[in-house]
């Protein structure tokens, strides 16, 4: 424990409060606890129990891998632009850079669209850190740029042959899908080359199949992408942005692909949140979101190699 | 020989790799926001010393070494294997020439060396960060230099070569830290 460290992390939040302040961004507070979780495949929610005194009735309950779905029903109640500095657990990621507790930063901005969220999260990152000068590259670009190929297009087959080519050292039964490969590839070998340019860097334009909540659009050469965006800087993967998702019924079909894909795996369905979708119904406006990790934030800003220097008391 | 999963990855984890043991360095989450994790590990292969990394998908496994420290006092050699004994049971184990390359110069008799074993083999010998050596030749010593400046090689009992001070002469019993290969002071008999 360093006292320093802890006045540090104050003042930057503090920092944080003033900038959304300024841009007339209101700091909400909504529950840690969900009857419903997330549901992509490889999120684990922490699972607990709420017990009414006096009752022998268990109802399961999930903290919250991200304050996203509570958010967006505050948004569609007519909130405006929102932000949170959030509590949020995810089960099973412990290391250098993950904590199974770790603070989000997230907001939402209804007046916003993806290019200039982009620019928000930037000007924020230079206000708290030395990270300026950002660049911005499509996903295709940077499959095409290092390692040569069209990444909106090629086969599962071409990628795992170019991930063994290019990481001779990956080990184990390559049973791993599409998406898989992708990630293997683009936490293997492209982080590090961005690493490299020693400047934050934007990839935006995800395959469609890695859509997550973001809505899936036509890119100029008319193939299918997923509006989302993700921050790199000094090796961290600091920041997930989206145009959101608008409709109901697809994100209830995204949900219950991905509760297929978690049977497959042989991990455990995750409930629903009906009143997420009930709100959507009823009507999300077009907004763009972003979520930040904020103690990742706090290594850049204080230069740390480790998530559990920032926090003031680390997981154990 | 039992399975370790990746969840079971920490340094100094010893684990067969490609018919080789390995010895976990350093293990790293690597895992996207939402994305499958990995592992990624830097090891040692005990069997040629070589540092590597690999790539891990999390949840797969990998089979357990059965690779154990044991503290063996060096009797002597034949030229072309070097033996210990176990100081309690009094067994006697074998080491190769790969295995003592690292601490050839610092191999005396009756000293007790760390020796890692693989399946009951020595594959490594580590000598213990301190050893004291007799000087087996030097140059003339300086009378009265005592303040250390400047200093001389010197070759030790074992074929080791220190830089020690110019007072030092041959006969000399001196401490000597194997983990620098320098001299550190006189030692008392």
């Amino acid at each position: 424990m360093d006292i320093e460290i802890i006045k540090r992390r104050a003042q930057i939040v503090s920092d944080i409060r003033h900038f959304f302040s300024q841009r007339h961004v209101l700091e909400v507070d909504t529950p840690v606890l969900s009857r419903a979780a997330p549901t992509a495949p490889y999120l684990e929610s922490f699972k607990t129990e709420f017990i009414p005194i006096g009752s022998i009735d268990k109802a399961s309950y999930y903290l919250q891998t991200s304050p996203e779905f509570a958010m967006k029903v505050l948004l569609a109640a007519g909130s405006g632009s929102i932000y949170q500095i959030a509590k949020v657990f995810r089960n099973g990621e412990h290391g250098r850079v993950h904590s199974p507790e770790f603070t989000m930063l997230e907001w939402y901005r209804p007046e916003l669209n993806l290019e200039e969220l982009m620019d928000e999260v930037a000007a924020l990152l230079e206000t708290i850190t030395s990270y300026s000068g950002s660049i911005r590259f499509s996903y295709q670009e940077v499959f095409s740029q290092y390692l040569n190929i069209n990444v909106l297009v090629c086969s599962k087959d071409e990628l795992q042959k170019l991930a063994i080519k290019r990481l001779p050292s990956f080990s184990g039964n390559p049973d791993l899908d599409r998406d898989g490969w992708l990630e293997l590839l683009m936490s293997q070998v492209i982080e590090s080359e961005l690493a490299s340019l020693k400047k934050p860097v934007f990839i935006y334009n995800f395959p469609s199949s890695q859509a997550q909540l973001a809505k899936v659009k036509l890119d100029n050469a008319g193939e299918e992408v997923a509006a989302r965006f993700e921050l790199f800087a000094g090796g961290l993967e600091l920041a997930n942005g989206y145009d959101e998702l608008l409709d109901p019924k697809e994100l209830r079909k995204r949900f219950e692909y991905d509760n297929q894909q978690r049977l497959k795996l042989g991990k455990a369905e995750m409930p629903i949140d009906e009143k997420l979708l009930t709100a959507m119904e009823s009507g999300l406006p077009p907004c763009t979101g972003v979520a930040l990790g904020l103690d990742r934030l706090l290594m850049l800003a204080m230069n740390k190699k480790s998530i559990d220097c920032v926090q003031n008391l680390p997981f154990y | 020989m039992a399975n370790l999963s990746t969840n079971e990855f920490k340094s100094g984890l010893k684990f067969m790799l490609d018919g080789d043991p390995c010895s976990i360095i350093e293990n790293e989450l690597v895992k996207p926001g939402k994305g499958q994790a990995f592992n990624r590990v830097k090891f040692r292969n005990l069997k040629t010393g070589r540092v590597n990394e690999r790539t891990f998908k999390s949840g797969d496994s990998v089979e357990s070494a059965d690779v154990m420290e044991v503290e063996l006092e060096y009797s002597y050699t034949d030229g072309e294997f070097w033996y210990f004994m176990d100081p309690v049971s009094f067994e006697q184990h074998t080491a190769d020439a790969n295995s003592i390359e690292e601490c050839k110069n610092w191999l005396k008799e009756q000293y007790t060396y760390t020796v890692t074993q693989w399946n009951g083999t020595p594959l490594v010998v580590t000598a213990p960060n301190f050893v004291n050596l007799v000087v087996a030749d030097t140059d003339p010593g300086l009378k009265g230099d005592t303040s250390g400046g400047g200093g001389k090689p010197a070759t030790l009992e074992t074929g080791a070569v220190v830089r020690v001070p110019l007072f030092i002469e041959i006969g000399e019993l001196l401490r000597v830290d194997t983990r620098s290969g320098e001299y550190v002071e006189r030692a008392k008999t």
